[in-house]
């Protein structure tokens, strides 16, 4: 059986960026990736604006991409393309027996710690609950990106965007510079799920206008779709009687939230954060279950791959350095105010000095001062002018720095003056 | 005054822009790069653009593409109309020129993967 230190599952951002940082810490590194190019999404996100943060320039996503594949095949990294892990087991002693598939067969190896970059899914007409035939033409934006950016086919002439998520803007944008219609992107949400850039770049820019607190109540066609129909919703998000009205298109076109994919590490049983659909990890971002780590989207849903390439770094480089001993984790709380933190527990044992986290918080707020409290006792706070839930936001706090203890309670949350 | 939006980087800073004595006077953004962005969409709006063109290689029928650097605002969809026209035949590189100063505007279109070059399908 072959053995490596360090498996990495998902050659994306997060997973290159994780080989790498093994490697580059001593482990004998493999990475593992179903498609037959390295990369992930980035693929087929041709637009730009990607690594402004990492490298201070405005890339499309292959070229962000390729920097790393480059910097991946340089280190002479191993990558099985084209493979599919079908299960992973513990072995005895520690480590795991990884099942793959690839054209050469079926084959078992074994892994002393995994690094889980597995990234999201979309959601899914089927989840937002649609109602109406089943026509073509439903495609989830990702689906419609897949087909305009790599296969070189435009999926519609005139079009409906639900959801008001990134990729959605993004390809209303894509869509309408490829000559097709787009008549309106609409939000069940009081206020955009994506970036406000991406609101004014591709919407505003090319007039196509956003309808929020409307949905897609129902589809109409029998081969392909002839037609939605739309209604305003409430403040519950549900529809409003009297207010629904047809709009004649060819596509609906799906950007209604993306989730963590998590598959392998549920069956590991690693513990999921209820709150990013992630799994719950400590400060080097090792899960629940000792020597298996995650990072990138699988981790929570980010909206800068730079972020992605950061937490796959730190993933890789802890999976690289792990010995296998007993935590001390505490929970790293935080109020209602933040809809999540990363991580989400603290191991006292490990090395915190520099430990990132990423937060979002639950409603948009101004003026307003991010808290972190130990046992009650204001330690750090931060002012932000503003914060916005589809913007996440990063900061380092060095936890060596506070007297911490199996009994300490770390609580982070978000205050809002009152006239401000 | 107006308000817009930044969109120079992921921030997305809301600014007011204000004409005083011939000059422009910004505010609300976060960074020098903002300030000259908001003057720019009062004067001369420029965008970047990224989108594919046809190649003559089964394995790979489009191949990602943008400009070198921003274009016009209102140039976009003449840009557009010459991207779409042209088919890539050799195996171009990351960063390589597929139509060089485009419509006269002094930017390349360049091609911005190596999947044609290393060869590797998608």
């Amino acid at each position: 059986m072959r053995t490596f230190d360090t498996v990495v599952i998902g050659g994306g951002p997060a997973g290159l960026a994780a080989a790498i940082a093994a490697h580059e810490n001593g482990a004998n590194t493999l990475l593992i990736e179903r498609e037959a190019r390295l990369g992930g999404i980035l693929k087929q996100c041709i637009h730009d604006g990607f690594g402004l943060v990492r490298f201070g320039e405005k890339l499309s996503g292959p070229e962000y991409a390729e920097r790393f594949i480059d910097a991946f095949h340089k280190a002479d990294i191993p990558a099985m393309t084209l493979t599919f892990v079908t299960r992973i087991v513990p072995a005895q002693g520690g480590g795991f027996h990884v099942t793959l598939v690839s054209r050469d067969g079926v084959e078992t190896i074994e892994a002393k710690t995994l690094v889980l970059s597995t990234g999201c899914r979309e959601r899914t007409a089927k989840q937002v609950s649609i109602h109406g035939t089943r026509p073509a033409g439903v495609f989830t934006a990702g689906t419609a990106q897949h087909l305009t950016n790599l296969l070189g086919e435009l999926p519609t002439k005139r079009c409906v965007i639900l959801g008001s998520g990134d990729i959605g803007l993004i390809m209303a944008r894509r869509l309408t510079l490829e000559g097709a219609k787009v008549l309106g992107v609409y939000e069940a949400k009081p206020t955009p799920s994506g970036l406000t850039r991406n609101i004014h770049q591709c919407l505003h820019d090319y007039d196509i206008p956003l309808y929020l607190s409307h949905t897609v109540t129902r589809v109409f066609g029998d081969d392909r779709l002839t037609a939605v129909e739309i209604a305003e919703v409430d403040d519950k998000m549900q529809p409003l009687a009297g207010t629904e009205q047809i709009i004649e298109c060819d596509a609906l076109i799906l950007s209604v939230g993306l989730i963590p994919e998590n598959e392998l590490a549920e069956s590991l049983g690693v513990e999921i954060d209820p709150k990013t659909k992630g799994p719950l990890c400590n400060g080097q971002l090792m899960t629940s279950v000792d020597g298996v780590f995650s990072c990138g989207n699988a981790l929570h849903v980010n909206d800068l791959v730079d972020y992605v390439s950061e937490s796959g770094e730190c993933a890789g480089k802890n999976a690289a350095l792990y010995v296998r001993k007993k935590r001390q984790e505490i929970p790293i709380n935080a109020t209602k105010m933040l809809s999540y933190i990363v991580p989400q527990r603290l191991d006292l044992d490990a090395d915190n000095r520099e430990t990132v986290l990423y937060f979002r918080s639950r409603d948009i707020l101004n003026n307003c001062t991010f808290k972190m409290r130990i046992d009650g006792n204001e330690v750090f706070s931060k002012k932000y002018p503003f914060l916005r839930p589809p913007e996440m936001e990063r900061l380092t706090v060095d936890f060596s720095k506070y007297p911490l203890d199996a009994s300490s309670k770390i609580e982070f949350d978000i205050e809002v003056k009152a006239n401000g | 005054m107006d308000e817009l939006v930044c969109i120079v980087c992921p921030r997305g800073c809301t600014m007011h822009i204000e004409e005083k004595d011939g000059a422009y006077v910004v505010s609300g953004n976060s960074c020098k790069r903002g300030e000259q962005f908001a003057v720019s969409e009062m004067t001369a709006p420029m965008r970047t653009i990224c989108s594919t063109v046809r190649t003559d290689f089964p394995e790979a029928p489009v191949l990602p593409v943008r400009v070198s650097a921003d274009i016009p605002k209102d140039r976009i969809f003449d840009v557009m109309r010459e991207i779409n026209h042209t088919v890539v035949k050799e195996r171009v590189r990351r960063g390589d020129a597929v139509i060089q100063n485009v419509l006269g505007l002094g930017v390349d279109v360049i091609a911005t993967s190596d999947m044609l070059y290393t060869g590797e399908g998608r």
